[in-house]
């Protein structure tokens, strides 16, 4: 079963690099409230069951994906 | 009392201040051989354990976040759980935030460079192993090398901080390099046993690097051991 973590900034936790992409974004022209940069991981589980897959995600998550002080998470699951 | 105290400097795959941090511990009294990280165990006789600076990992995920797990950090968990010392430069900061050795956590330079200079570091108590050689209000000058250096920690947790005295070194009025939390250099687990901060003391050694403070705080260390060795004996 293939899942996507999605990793973000805490709101509230400085992003300097989503900053600096929102800046380049108002150079093009672009108008742009805010732009926050995180980063994705791509894992294939070999289960079926979408709940035991989201439980080790789960712990997957709070062991190395992110670090919960500065981090917050998302599973998408790819055949949602 | 051994003349000169086991501090094993730990190496991990992209470690590149093990030779610098083994070598100022040695010119400082220490015998500090360099150690692998899958080791499973710290050498008989430990009595202090640094993990240097460098780009563990690659940096991959975030900083430190993959070298926690190296079989040699379980020794270092249990070292310092039992109140051995522990000393975090750099990229060794960020791996023992990453293990909860230590609070908060270390982001990118609110800058986004990477800073590569001296700075002026407040040291704000002398009451701790690292920092015994200073007295609070010195002044030390010491490098910087860092992308990732911007300590964050929630507010309660600063404040706790604060109020408990564990902020041991902050950056000099005008000189936080990387848009840390109250100016945050250095802080302490609450026993005080463990010690991360981002300016490194081994390259500050000898005149020839441009300043000699770093000595201030990797000789406490040393001192600190050897009293360690002296109470286990």
């Amino acid at each position: 079963m293939k899942a996507t973590v999605l990793v973000r900034p805490k709101p509230g936790i400085l992003d300097p690099q989503g900053q600096a992409v929102e800046s380049s974004l108002r150079h093009l022209g672009f108008a742009v409230a805010d732009a926050r940069v995180g980063r994705l991981v791509d894992v294939d589980l070999p289960t079926d069951d979408r709940d035991e897959a989201r439980a080790q995600i789960e712990r997957m998550c709070e062991q190395l994906l992110t670090n919960p002080l500065i981090e917050s998470y998302e599973i998408a699951f790819a055949d949602a | 009392m051994n003349d000169r105290p086991l501090i094993p400097v730990l190496v991990f795959p992209g470690s590149n201040d093990d030779l610098d941090a083994s070598l100022a511990l040695t010119g400082l009294g220490a015998d500090a051989p360099r150690l692998w990280h899958t080791e499973k165990e710290l050498p008989a006789g430990t009595c202090a354990v640094v993990v240097p600076g460098g780009f563990s990992y690659g940096d991959y995920l975030r900083c430190g976040a993959i070298a926690r797990f190296s079989p040699i950090m379980g020794a270092v968990q249990s070292f310092a759980a039992e109140g051995g010392l522990v000393l975090g430069i750099c990229n060794g900061f960020q791996i023992l935030t990453e293990a909860g050795l230590l609070p908060g956590a270390l982001r990118p330079n609110a800058s986004l460079a990477f800073v590569c200079r001296d700075v002026r570091l407040t040291v704000e108590t002398r009451a701790t192993p690292f920092t015994s050689r200073c007295a609070p209000g010195d002044t030390l000058t010491i490098p910087v090398k860092h992308g990732d250096g911007c300590y964050v920690a929630e507010s309660e947790q600063l404040a706790e901080l604060e109020a408990e005295g564990r902020v041991v070194l902050r950056y000099a009025a005008g000189e936080n390099p990387n848009g840390s939390a109250g100016d945050v250099a250095g802080v302490t687990n609450a026993e005080r046993n463990v010690l991360g901060l981002m300016p490194h003391p081994e390259h500050a050694v000898d005149p020839l690097l441009g300043s000699t403070d770093g000595r201030a705080i990797l000789g406490s260390l040393v001192d600190a051991a050897r009293l360690s060795v002296a109470a286990f004996v």
